[in-house]
């Protein structure tokens, strides 16, 4: 019989690839993979703590992606950033059905690992279309527009290349408060940065120290331009809400009542 | 100087708002050399009015004085409105400062009419004009055709918008002629065909020449209002249709006119706006468009107008039960996307799955077919399906009442008991 384990990994994509090498060298039955901060209530099967290792997940990364096609690829790492509890152990499996048909399966929907892949990474592309929609930058003293966000997923890595092409000829952060973490670009580059993030966005007094003159100003003016551009007798408040979650009105300037 | 901006905003947004174009896709303009803003990839909606609709582009005009007394509009002469008109560089200002919070995807730029046709657009053109070359500015640009501008000015307004678009409006030309009396048909018509033909010089010169400089590629839009004049569903779709395949349109939108006056032309103030009928016509629309339908085969002389309790696919499947049942697994492509329920995404995974195996119910549903109204039209690697004979009548009051719509309330005949 099969080993059965569960194992710890440090939550990096390279983490898990380097417990799907594992699970292969050491030919184990794997019943879970847990990040760091994981609920981990298992007493009946070993567990292994894995030390991330970039050449044994490059090598399973290769050999996955000679079968696989871009778009599934793609979608694996997608799911990876749901950071959906139980999503390491569904990417594992996808990984298994790869390996034993030797064959690319991204279209095989009648499978449930592939169709859970395919379903959990459509919701992370969902939430980074989303985060490019709803970020609204706020332009500071020192001439950066800032922003915060705190996505239902990890999407600041798949944003990065949209708002970088975007606004490049201005400064600007985008940091999300969940994960602690933010991109940094300087006008030349794009840097994940990490602060201390202690600015209560929410005192017009502290806004009034930070935030540029006129940053007040074009708040307004787009509150104003929301307004006046809704059409009265077609309100359908049902729609509304399914368009725009309330979940993410906290960054929407023109769904919160101005600072000052 | 906010204050009167402010002022100017809500006219002019609030006058524009009734254009219901918003889109911002299609568009090939990529940031170079350090500039400000894309629009190479898909739109975004930046967010959404209390009446669901999409916030993509700052739409305003640039001024509501206008010459022209068209019944169906709030900027007409007669009306006793506040009036306002934005300097350019007030446009150009306001557009930027949004772009740059990320509260837009660019400018959508219509105007009433001043003076002449000439002279607005060549206000239009000078908005966009300084976006671009002085701005830096590839962000989207949505500029309005005046009716009657010279083609010279449409050839200018191509090289720096994404797209163009002119409002037919009434639907047909009996229609404007009682509405809008003063405007000329033609006048609507010739800076489309101008755009029209510029747009395909382009692509044919720009297979010789690389750096030819972009025409309008977002292409051109037109907008219909529907329920002000009695034009049936088939009328507007045969029109919309005559757009489509003559003027290479990309979009037709449909506006359910918003009672704004008391005319004896128009329906009474207070009258609903016809929402229903607005979505049924853009369900056809997109029938016609990406589910290879005809739309002879939607709409003709025995039913000029559209099922209100179905949509228009399923009523078409009703009404044709010949074409049915249809194997999931065996059929092509063009037929797959007529069976009731299954829509393209389910089509293309439909044909990406059955390679592995034979389909069964419950993969369907799986993958995301609305079985409520498919079971009866299709066969698949199931027993225990839908094999009665039930006929058309049947099983649409079966598929009514095991469902739920939105719009069930606004039609239904069933007597209310409370």
């Amino acid at each position: 019989m099969q080993a059965t384990a569960s194992l710890n990994y440090d939550g990096t994509f390279n983490g898990l690839l380097t417990c799907i090498f594992l699970s292969y060298e050491e030919k184990l039955e794997v019943i879970a993979i847990n990040p760091p901060d994981a609920n981990k209530g298992d007493f009946f099967s070993e567990i292994l703590e894995v030390i991330t290792d970039k050449s044994k997940a490059n090598r399973v990364l290769k050999a996955f992606k000679s079968y696989v096609s871009a778009r599934g690829a793609n979608s694996v790492y997608n799911a990876y950033l749901s950071e959906e509890p139980g999503i390491e152990l569904e990417i594992l499996k996808y990984f298994q059905y790869t390996f034993k048909h030797k064959n690319n399966v991204d279209g095989d929907f009648t499978n449930p690992h592939v169709l859970k892949i395919a379903q959990t990474a459509k919701k992370v592309r969902r939430e980074k279309h989303r985060m490019e929609a709803f970020v609204r930058f706020q332009l500071t003293k020192d001439n950066i527009y800032f922003a915060t966000i705190a996505p239902d997923f990890n999407v600041l890595p798949l944003i990065n290349k949209h708002f970088t092409s975007r606004y490049s000829d201005q400064h600007w952060i985008i940091y999300d408060t969940t994960r602690k973490f933010g991109l940094y670009y300087d006008l030349h580059k794009t840097e994940i940065i990490s602060f201390d993030f202690s600015i209560n966005t929410d005192k017009a007094e502290a806004n009034q120290y930070i935030f540029n003159d006129f940053e007040m100003d074009f708040q307004e003016l787009w509150k104003k331009y929301f307004e006046a551009t809704t059409i009265r007798s077609r309100i359908n408040t049902r729609l509304h809400h399914q368009h725009l979650p309330k979940r993410y009105w906290k960054y929407l300037i023109e769904k919160n009542p101005l600072h000052n | 100087m906010f204050d009167r901006i402010k002022e100017k905003l809500e006219i002019l947004a609030d006058a524009a708002k009734y254009d219901v174009s918003c889109s911002s896709s299609g568009s090939k303009r990529s940031n170079k050399n350090k500039g400000l803003g894309n629009s190479d990839g898909m739109g975004i909606c930046h967010s959404y009015t209390e009446d669901g609709r999409c916030v993509s582009l700052l739409k305003i005009l640039l001024t509501n004085y206008c010459i022209f007394d068209c019944a169906y509009c709030v900027t007409r002469r007669s009306n006793d409105i506040k009036r306002a008109a934005f300097k350019v560089q007030e446009v150009v200002d306001l557009t930027i400062n949004f772009y740059r919070r990320n509260y837009i995807e660019g400018l959508f730029l219509s105007s009433g009419i001043f003076k002449d046709a000439d002279f607005t657009m060549e206000r239009l053109i000078k908005v966009a004009k300084k976006l671009r070359l002085e701005e830096n500015f590839n962000g989207y640009i949505h500029l309005k055709s005046i009716p009657g501008a010279s083609d010279e000015l449409m050839y200018e307004a191509g090289l720096y918008a994404d797209r163009l678009s002119v409002n037919i409006e009434i639907p047909t030309v009996s229609g404007l002629k009682k509405l809008a009396p003063e405007k000329d048909h033609a006048d609507f018509i010739k800076p489309m065909e101008k755009v029209k033909n510029e747009i395909i010089q382009y692509k044919s010169e720009k297979k010789l020449i690389k750096n030819t400089p972009k025409y309008a590629p977002a292409g051109q839009s037109t907008q219909m209002i529907v329920g002000a004049t009695g034009e049936s569903d088939r009328e507007i779709m045969l029109s919309a249709n005559h757009y489509y395949t003559n003027y290479n349109m990309k979009r037709v939108y449909y506006s359910g006119y918003v009672p704004i006056r008391s005319d004896p032309r128009l329906p009474s103030l207070g009258s609903q706006v016809p929402m229903l009928r607005e979505n049924r016509l853009y369900q056809t629309d997109w029938l016609m468009r990406f589910y290879g339908f005809n739309v002879n085969e939607l709409l003709n002389q025995q039913f000029p107008n559209l099922d209100v309790e179905v949509d228009p696919k399923l009523s078409w499947a009703l009404r044709n039960p010949q074409h049915f049942p249809v194997d999931i697994n065996r059929a092509e492509k063009e037929t797959l996307l007529r069976i009731p329920g299954v829509g393209l995404k389910s089509v293309s995974k439909i044909l990406n799955a059955r390679k592995y195996r034979k389909l069964n119910h419950d993969h369907l549903k799986a993958i995301g077919v609305s079985l409520n109204r498919a079971k009866y039209f299709i066969i698949c690697d199931s027993r225990g399906w839908e094999t009665r004979d039930l006929g058309s009548a049947k099983i649409k009051s079966l598929i009514l009442r095991n469902s739920v719509g939105k719009f069930r309330k606004e039609y239904s005949s069933q007597l209310s008991l409370f």
